[in-house]
């Protein structure tokens, strides 16, 4: 048994040296983001039509794709990390806690790697 | 040793309405709103690749009342979240923090995005009446 008092053992061991990783990768990705959203959003705005063909045509164009693959990256990986800071904001439990931080983990590999394997497929047809 | 409760910081029960608190808490419910953007449009691509068929459900789907209102109401999101979320990156930087300057660009990304909104609805109304 340590008969140091609480504040005596964390007094002097220095900063945890992160932390500030998923705080600064947010910011990162939000730089990246301003133009790879801008650019998903006027492109499918100023599409002349949203059917079938034209949508399959646009995402087929090998920049468009390449775009679009980074952006779904990137969203995905932004998303997951701000939602992350909400949970850990919210709840409090720390079993619920950890399960609906693991929950929405794999539910953001599962949509983003969706996407991107959409994306491809219509890139490189079926 | 009597033992005092610790002082907390302000809640959000306890904290005076003001524009600078609204908008944070806007850039969060935006935030998680287009995070389940994220998941329709998922569904979205996931059905461009599955053929023309799938597509099409898709596309019934939200064009309707509520699919437009899902629609118009993430477009708002993405803009003021895009809008606002450049104010924190300048403030990240160091710039913007005087009470106006806050204000200022306060306004400029809510009012900026719902008129961006509604550029963007006459545009679709536009396009659609073509």
């Amino acid at each position: 048994m340590s008969l140091r008092s609480p504040l005596g053992r964390v007094l002097g061991t220095g900063s945890a040296k992160d932390g500030t990783g998923s705080w600064w990768a947010e910011r990162v990705t939000s730089v990246a983001l301003i133009p790879l959203t801008l650019w998903f959003f006027f492109s499918l705005l100023l599409l002349p039509s949203l059917d079938y063909l034209t949508v399959k045509a646009w995402l087929s164009v090998p920049m468009s794709s390449f775009l679009a693959v980074l952006s779904i990256a990137v969203l995905t990986y932004h998303s997951y990390l701000g939602t992350t800071v909400v949970i850990e904001d919210y709840v409090h439990a720390t079993g619920l806690k950890i399960l609906s931080l693991l929950t929405l983990r794999f539910l953001y590999v599962l949509c983003g790697g969706a996407s991107i394997f959409a994306i491809l497929h219509v890139a490189f047809g079926s | 040793m009597p033992v005092r409760p610790r002082p907390l910081s302000p809640h959000l029960e306890i904290y005076r309405w003001q524009i600078g608190n609204s908008l944070s808490i806007l850039h969060r419910i935006t935030g998680v709103g287009l995070a389940l953007g994220l998941v329709a449009l998922t569904y979205w691509l996931v059905s461009l690749a599955s053929g023309e068929e799938s597509y099409g459900m898709a596309m019934r789907l939200f064009a309707n009342p509520v699919g437009w209102l899902f629609l118009f109401g993430w477009t708002f999101a993405f803009l003021y979240h895009l809008l606002n979320g450049v104010r924190h990156l300048l403030w990240d930087a160091g710039y913007g923090f005087e009470r106006n300057q806050r204000h200022i660009s306060g306004w400029v990304a809510v009012l900026g995005a719902l008129g961006l909104t509604a550029a963007v609805a006459v545009v679709v109304w536009h396009g659609a009446s073509r």
